[in-house]
């Protein structure tokens, strides 16, 4: 931990801070978790589960990579392998990657703007109950022997009931429905969050960039999400109920299905890794002991990222045979939507420049970041040219780009987050050894699986194939891969071990360990359970780097409130509603009209009860409800 | 989204003691669940947006009749249209009464804007059936799919809204729909009024475009 002896001088180590320790006050036990609306217990919980939905997807590839080990294997049938990499996709997207930057939003967002919590609480607690059992509901699918394998992205007619006539484009498609319900509230929840409940002074352009990129991506997830909710509508339709929507053969247009996926899918992309664009833009200023380089810049990039991301989807498509005007179009797009992104990456190195840089396991995964994120996104803007993507689609060489944008960018900025903000949620320090391990395995591990893939795919490896001939002389790359994709199974076990010992046995951490500049770091670690015992008011982007402003809002943070502020009970109408919202999805499953009647009859019950549940009602000594 | 605006909690400052008014903080001064339900509104824009835009796609693209010009009839549904325009009226009124605590009035136009929800949603029972008389069932051409699931998802919202208001009304009836709750009212009518400008829409492209 030499770390914390080169806080600099701005941080608070003579305040009381470092001995008050929030977080004691609340109930434990198992019940008051399923039943807790406090946004900080459902960012752990949403964090956790994610962790367990990486280590299904991880299995899933390293399966994958024992059976490309070598060519003409059949460790797995071509069938199961269909299975494997469908839910691997699925899997590390819409129940990893989404969910655990929605943990960072849930526990970090609030605490960045001065908030008790969210907008919504208890529509909080619903959106993660409907992704646990949408998860639960999209994994069940492996028992029946019958998970989806029609790939993440679907095609028509992959998914038609001629084609494809078992349960598991069944169990896809109205799993992803349940998540996008999750996905749409959360989105609804933080953009009035973020809008509303900024503590005074908290001006938009004062805002941590972490916040702004939740801001962002919040909108994509309102935008993006229901024209996806349509299209699996629509093949829902199409499975359960007969229609034509992307049956050719009665004038259905399966191209439709490919623009509605992508109209949502490149947007998610950016749904994906702007929330880990902001980690970095909080963790880089900190490490490196300077403000950010061109924090307005860095806004607007991210928000043009967030327009523009809009305007590219057809660069996925360039071999449906859209025609050379529409290609040329989404080529031009898609080299624009490069600039702001580059932007980024030099605000990033600008503002690490001539800083006093500490290089513990959060900078390490940023900078881990921005080198590798590049490198995926250089072989994006080579794909980008339509005649060079011809070469080059549904080839490996698309899995090593987005992999390198997914994994370098994505989770790089997630483990980032977790080493920076770990201290704040537990109160103490993960091991900086472990975490060095963690780190080095990580890089040596991904590059080594995902590199060769470049080769691998210009040497014509198609993805989405169970074997490969011989005669293509892409073993070696391959093996390459899978002892690398080896490497970065035991770096997780590394991640979860430190994860665990942390939580034991971790260093103990002050309110602001790392003399970073953001009003979360301003209250004890981890925090009380109403996160400010009253609001403090804001004068710059960096309020705890000035001294005078630091300690007028410290007087208000790391006060002991004579009265606690009242926050609102907890609910179990939340995880009732979720299991009604699920219920009435997977009994579409039966194919027969009125039996999701029954769910949603039960959902409709909820919700009364839910409306008309007063969430500050105070329990009377006779266990009579009583108001206010 | 309806549980969220009947929520007690949400009402405005009325029975609140001093530290419950912390609860209303807001950096814009706004209802949180305001521009919580405009977002909303603006996701549900993308929803029919989409559903829109696939009609629009496969417009003429039926391989076999009865086609839109075969079945449609254009004076019934401009009369069922003209009900869900007028129940927008009348929840402005409702409201007015809300706001300005005269139950009466308040229960008279809520009661009105129910009983024309229900009225369009009668027309649209009648519709569906007549068209599957004349051939026209959600599996029979791609016009079928399209139609029944754009104008379906319509119902349903509107369903949603009738569902949504009798509870306003029954709440405004028995006396409890004090004007510190107009929000409640205000946020429903935000829907109702959504829900009709959707069907404008869908009455223009579908209908009335041959």
């Amino acid at each position: 931990m030499s770390d914390t002896t080169l806080a600099p001088e701005t941080a608070p180590e003579s305040t009381p801070s470092h001995d008050v320790h929030g977080g004691h006050d609340e109930p434990t036990g198992l019940w008051s978790w399923i039943t807790t609306v406090d946004h900080k217990r459902i960012g752990i919980m949403y964090f956790l589960t994610s962790l367990v939905f990486l280590a299904i997807g991880g299995i899933e590839a390293l399966i994958i990579r024992v059976q490309l080990f070598a060519p003409e294997q059949a460790v797995v049938s071509a069938e199961t392998y269909n299975q494997l990499f469908t839910m691997h996709g699925t899997t590390m997207i819409f129940l990893v990657a989404m969910p655990m930057a929605v943990a960072f939003f849930n526990y970090i967002v609030p605490l960045q703007i001065g908030a008790r919590d969210v907008a919504f609480p208890r529509m909080n607690a619903l959106s993660y109950w409907i992704y646990l059992f949408g998860g639960i509901y999209l994994n069940a699918s492996w028992l029946f022997g019958a998970a989806p394998n029609n790939s993440w992205v679907g095609y028509a007619p992959l998914t038609s009931t001629q084609y494809n006539p078992g349960l598991n484009a069944d169990f896809w498609v109205l799993g992803l429905s349940i998540l996008g319900v999750s996905s749409i509230m959360g989105g609804v929840n933080f953009i009035t969050t973020i809008i509303q409940l900024r503590a005074p002074g908290m001006k938009l352009m004062r805002m941590p960039i972490f916040t702004w990129m939740t801001f962002v991506t919040s909108f994509l997830l309102v935008t993006a999400l229901p024209v996806i909710a349509v299209a699996l509508i629509l093949l829902a339709f199409d499975r359960f109920y007969a229609t034509n929507f992307f049956v050719a053969a009665s004038g259905g247009d399966p191209v439709l299905w490919q623009h509605l996926f992508w109209i949502f899918g490149h947007p998610e992309v950016y749904i994906l890794v702007l929330p880990a664009f902001g980690v970095i833009s909080d963790v880089i200023p900190t490490f490196s002991k300077k403000p950010l380089f061109g924090y307005p810049v860095v806004v607007y990039a991210g928000v043009l990222i967030g327009f523009i991301g809009w305007g590219v989807w057809s660069h996925h498509m360039f071999t449906s045979g859209l025609g050379p005007i529409a290609d040329s179009f989404f080529v031009a797009t898609t080299m624009i939507i490069a600039i702001p992104t580059g932007v980024k990456i030099f605000n990033w190195m600008a503002t690490m420049w001539g800083g006093k840089i500490r290089f513990n396991t959060a900078m390490n995964f940023a900078i881990g970041l921005v080198a590798l994120f590049t490198v995926g996104g250089l072989s994006g803007v080579m794909h980008a040219s339509a005649p060079v993507d011809l070469q080059q689609h549904d080839s490996y060489f698309v899995v090593a780009h987005f992999h390198y944008v997914i994994v370098g960018g994505i989770l790089l900025g997630m483990f980032s987050g977790v080493y920076y903000w770990f201290p704040k949620v537990t109160g103490r320090f993960l091991n900086e050894k472990l975490g060095a391990w963690h780190f080095w395995t990580t890089l040596i591990g991904f590059n080594l699986t995902f590199f060769p893939m470049h080769f691998s795919g210009m040497y014509g490896q198609p993805r989405r194939t169970w074997t490969y001939s011989e005669t293509l002389n892409v073993e070696l790359f391959n093996q390459l891969s899978t002892y690398g994709g080896f490497i970065l199974g035991v770096s997780t076990l590394i991640f979860v071990w430190n994860l665990w010992k942390g939580v034991k046995s971790g260093e103990p951490a002050g309110s602001n360990p790392w003399g970073a500049a953001t009003l979360e770091w301003s209250i004890p670690s981890p925090p009380h359970h109403y996160n400010f015992p009253a609001l403090p008011t804001v004068q710059s982007r960096e309020p705890l780097w000035h001294e005078a402003e630091r300690k007028s809002i410290e007087v208000v943070t790391l006060a002991d409130p004579e009265v606690e502020p009242e926050m609102p009970n907890p609910s179990y109408w939340p995880i009732l509603l979720a299991a009604g919202v699920t219920a009435t999805w997977a009994l579409v499953m039966t194919g027969i009209w009125w039996v999701p009647l029954i769910g949603l009859a039960f959902t409709a019950f909820c919700t009364y009860m839910w409306a008309f549940e007063d969430p500050f009602a105070k329990k009377g000594a006779a266990g009579e409800v009583t108001h206010g | 989204m309806a549980e969220a605006v009947l929520d007690p909690g949400s009402g405005q400052a009325g029975g609140h003691d001093a530290s419950h008014d912390e609860h209303h903080y807001t950096a814009t001064g706004l209802s949180n669940w305001k521009v919580g339900f405009w977002t909303f509104i603006g996701s549900e824009c993308l929803f029919f947006g989409t559903l829109l835009s696939t009609y629009m796609v496969y417009k003429g693209a039926s391989l076999e009749g009865p086609y839109p010009s075969d079945i449609f009839d254009i004076p019934l549904t401009t009369l069922s249209t003209f009900v869900l325009l007028m129940s927008s009226l009348a929840m402005v009124l409702g409201l007015d009464g809300v706001q300005k605590g005269d139950r009466k009035k308040a229960s008279f136009w809520l009661g009105v804007v129910v009983v024309f929800g229900a009225i369009f949603l009668g027309f649209q029972y009648y519709e569906f059936n007549h068209f599957v008389h004349e051939g026209l069932t959600l599996d029979h051409s791609v016009f079928g799919s399209t139609f029944y699931v754009l104008t379906g998802f319509h119902g349903a919202h509107v369903t949603v809204g009738v569902i949504w208001l009798s509870t306003l009304l029954i709440q405004s009836l028995r006396g409890k729909l004090t004007p510190d709750k107009a929000l409640q009212v205000e946020i429903a009518g935000l829907y109702w009024h959504f829900v009709d400008i959707v069907w404008i829409v869908i009455f223009v492209l579908v209908y009335l475009i041959p």
